[in-house]
């Protein structure tokens, strides 16, 4: 209709109506993006996944762009493989089946913070006799050091940081410290650092692998929880469920207050009666505090959560204030009109009555989401949110649980409540200036 | 255009002894009295036949109006429509009743609802009426619209009630009651909201469409200057029942109810001297419907009460001459 497009024109005069229309049209495309790029099920396995889906990462690191803003500089993560080429391998056969394999990998080190710990994973394809490894670390200021040599099975593990002979042989408790430092000054070591793998196999068919994983003090753009787990992943899905959540609870409680006000305004009588009695009693239970029940004793589901919600938000003071509205409209003259030729009690409601409160009900739909957005967070930051499900409320969840704010680790509590006050300003900007737009009385005071 | 009274015409709306009453409450269901505001109303409409119901504010013209359009149930007596008895019909009947009678209403822009445009407004009692068909419900519009003169049809179809003036508005409102084509329009004080210089176009539109297609018509109004321009038969109406009925010319020159000559009194012409002159208005103000004088309701208005009479017993309605009927004890002989 011409008169909300009209309405919808005046939107452009207002500069926070347009900011927070950019940011919830930036939320969909996020959103969009993350559910085409990380289905649902992928999101789910990488959540939930431990050690094998996150084994590359480190612990409680914060985002990369952390050293951007910080004079001393953290290590960066990092991966590389054999069989995915980061790590020149050259095999020379030699006698009697005999292989032997040279993995070197070279890197620039020039931070100032030691990394987390550095890890060999090897993976080998032999029917008897094990292949046989050796380690070496050559400094950039020439020292070589042998860190270590051993047998290895199909696959097997070498943790720098759990050697006790290599720290026993380097004289340090942490073996990646003394690695990284100078033995006489003991200050890091900074320039181009090179680890040689020599591997023998015994077997003509043999093969031997090796992935080398450094886990520094900082990773990715949102850096990572106690479980290794990337945050990119909860922020980018949070931004779907929150949206869904705050949109399906909103659009849900206002159309059902609206239809519920009008059908026990226009039958009046004992429908009404029981709309507001049931209005005065809902209005007087603790919503929360049932949410907390329904969560606690029945189900965390996203589903049973966002019902009990809409369930619950039906009959609030706006099925009065709408009710009001009604007891108005339905003695407009045009209803009686309608009545004359004919129309029935439900085409009343739905043609004649409801679309008269449109206006009043879109300001009021958009500034509910962000109390339904928040509400999810907050159930979820209280140990109540879905268990399944990647969101915003999670995350803070766990850096409390985990005590990020004692240990310092604000990245992980800041990057979910910063998304969570941004989407709520933007449906608040927006929804103020609806209200404006479509609510005559605040029209220009 | 008087002359139709003598015809004899086929009873379209046929009314015996209607009653209509509402109950006063107090604490919401303790019944305390009624206001009877429609208390014994008979009379006849024919096939094509105009007819004005006049009386002031308060009168109980609406809901007299309001029953004939089937809005209000009548708490007593009979209400006919082509011989069939309304309080008999079922659902549907009474549906096929509503598709028959079209209503005209005072305030144009109120009768309008704001969020649907002219082509919506008059598709709505097609839509109701089971005209399935969008392009038979479109045709229909653009002929009534032609009608009732909105023209060109294509730049007022899409436009909403408050794009268009006061007179636009009425005639939207009078498409909308003539669409489903029906036998009978009641039309409650359609010119009252306008600007005199409309009122006269719409009056005659009006006319015409009564003509063209044979429409009966019940005009309610409190101006007695506007009756004439297409009422047969005018009945007066007073604190909810007829006191006078008569022929339009015949009750204008020779009003016999005291009631009628107070009213006729008080009807503005726009004549300067008006302006110098004071008018006989009958003192006191209309009795309350929920507790109405005993006998004649009129009498303590009334200058020519016959004391002992007027007050104590209701006047039966007299035929002093063919077709003008009175309800004064005045009148008895």
């Amino acid at each position: 209709m011409n008169n909300f497009a009209a309405s919808f024109k005046k939107l452009l005069q207002y500069p926070s109506a347009m900011a927070g229309i950019f940011v919830i049209l930036v939320m969909v495309a996020v959103s969009i993006y993350t559910m085409i790029t990380i289905p649902y099920p992928e999101a789910i396995r990488l959540w939930r996944g431990g050690e094998e889906v996150w084994y590359q990462n480190p612990k409680f690191a914060p985002p990369a762009w952390f050293n951007f803003f910080s004079r001393k500089k953290y290590s960066e993560s990092f991966a590389v493989s054999t069989a995915e080429g980061g790590i020149e391998k050259t095999a020379v056969p030699g006698n009697d089946g005999v292989t032997t394999y040279t993995m070197t990998y070279e890197f620039d080190f020039n931070y100032d913070v030691y990394p987390q710990d550095m890890i060999l994973y090897f993976n080998s394809a032999f029917k008897a006799k094990q292949p046989f490894m050796a380690v070496e670390w050559i400094t950039p200021d020439g020292r070589t050091i042998r860190v270590s040599n051993f047998a290895i099975g199909n696959q097997y593990t070498y943790r720098f940081s759990q050697d006790d002979k290599l720290a026993a042989k380097l004289r340090a408790e942490e073996p990646i410290l003394a690695l990284f430092s100078d033995p006489q000054t003991g200050g890091i070591v900074k320039g181009t650092y090179k680890l040689v793998v020599t591997g023998t196999t015994f077997e003509p068919e043999s093969n031997v692998d090796v992935e080398f994983v450094l886990h520094g003090q900082v990773y990715g753009l949102a850096g990572t929880d106690h479980a290794r787990r990337d945050l990119t992943l909860p922020l980018l899905w949070g931004a779907p469920v929150a949206l869904a959540f705050g949109l399906i609870a909103a659009i849900g409680t206002s159309i059902l207050t609206m239809v519920i006000a009008a059908v026990g305004t226009w039958y009046g009588g004992w429908i009404d009666q029981l709309v507001q009695r049931i209005t005065e009693v809902n209005l007087v239970l603790p919503f929360f505090a049932l949410m907390i029940m329904i969560g606690t004793f029945y189900s965390r589901s996203i589903w049973v959560i966002i019902s009990a919600t809409i369930l619950l938000n039906i009959f609030t003071g706006a099925i009065l204030g709408y009710r009001a509205v009604f007891l108005q409209v339905k003695e407009a003259m045009y209803i009686e009109a309608a009545k004359a030729y004919g129309a029935s009690n439900w085409r009343i409601i739905f043609r004649y009555l409801i679309p008269r409160m449109i206006p009043l009900l879109i300001p009021g739909l958009v500034q509910a989401v962000p109390a339904f957005v928040f509400l999810e967070a907050s159930l979820a930051v209280i140990g109540l949110g879905d268990p399944v499900l990647p969101t915003w409320g999670k995350i803070i969840q766990d850096a409390q649980a985990n005590g990020a704010l004692y240990k310092g680790y604000y990245y992980w509590v800041l990057e979910p409540a910063v998304l969570l006050v941004i989407t709520g300003l933007a449906f608040a900007f927006l929804g103020f200036v609806l209200d404006r737009i479509f609510n005559p009385r605040l029209r220009d005071v | 255009m008087s002359t139709r009274i003598d015809e004899p015409v086929e009873t379209l709306l046929s009314i015996q002894n209607l009653h209509v009453w509402y109950e006063l409450r107090r604490l919401g269901f303790n019944v305390i009295g009624h206001v009877k505001a429609v208390n014994g109303v008979s009379f006849e409409l024919g096939k094509g036949e105009t007819v004005a119901v006049v009386g002031e504010s308060g009168c109980g013209k609406s809901s007299l109006m309001k029953t004939i359009l089937g809005l209000n149930i009548p708490t007593d007596g009979e209400l006919s429509f082509e011989g069939k008895n309304l309080a008999k019909l079922n659902d549907a009947g009474l549906r096929d009743y509503r598709f028959e009678i079209g209503y005209v209403q005072q305030d144009p822009y109120g009768a309008l609802p704001p969020f649907m445009n002219v082509e919506q407004i008059l598709e709505e009692p097609l839509i109701i009426s089971g005209v399935t068909n969008k392009t038979e419900r479109l045709e229909r519009i653009r002929k009534i619209m032609a009608e009732v003169k909105l023209h060109p049809v294509n730049d007022f179809l899409h436009k909403y009630p408050h794009m268009l003036s006061g007179g636009q508005q009425q005639r939207v409102v009078i498409a909308r009651a003539m669409v489903l084509e029906p036998k009978m329009i009641v039309a409650d004080e359609p010119v009252s909201m306008l600007d005199a210089s409309v009122r006269v176009e719409i009056l005659k539109l009006m006319h015409t469409l009564q003509e063209q297609h044979h429409l009966s018509v019940i005009y309610i109004t409190h101006d007695l200057s506007t009756v004439k321009y297409f009422s047969a038969r005018i009945f007066v109406m007073y604190a909810g029942s007829l006191v006078e009925k008569a022929e339009t010319r015949r009750l204008l020159e020779y009003p016999l109810h005291p009631y009628t000559h107070a009213l006729l009194a008080a009807t503005s012409d726009p004549n300067a001297a008006n302006a110098e002159t004071y008018k006989s208005v009958p003192p006191g103000e209309p009795p309350s419907l929920a507790d109405p004088p005993k006998g004649c309701r009129f009498h303590p208005r009334c200058s020519k009460a016959l004391a002992g009479l007027c007050d104590v017993k209701e006047p039966p309605d007299f035929e002093p001459e063919p077709g003008h009927f009175v309800a004064c004890w005045l009148y008895e002989s």
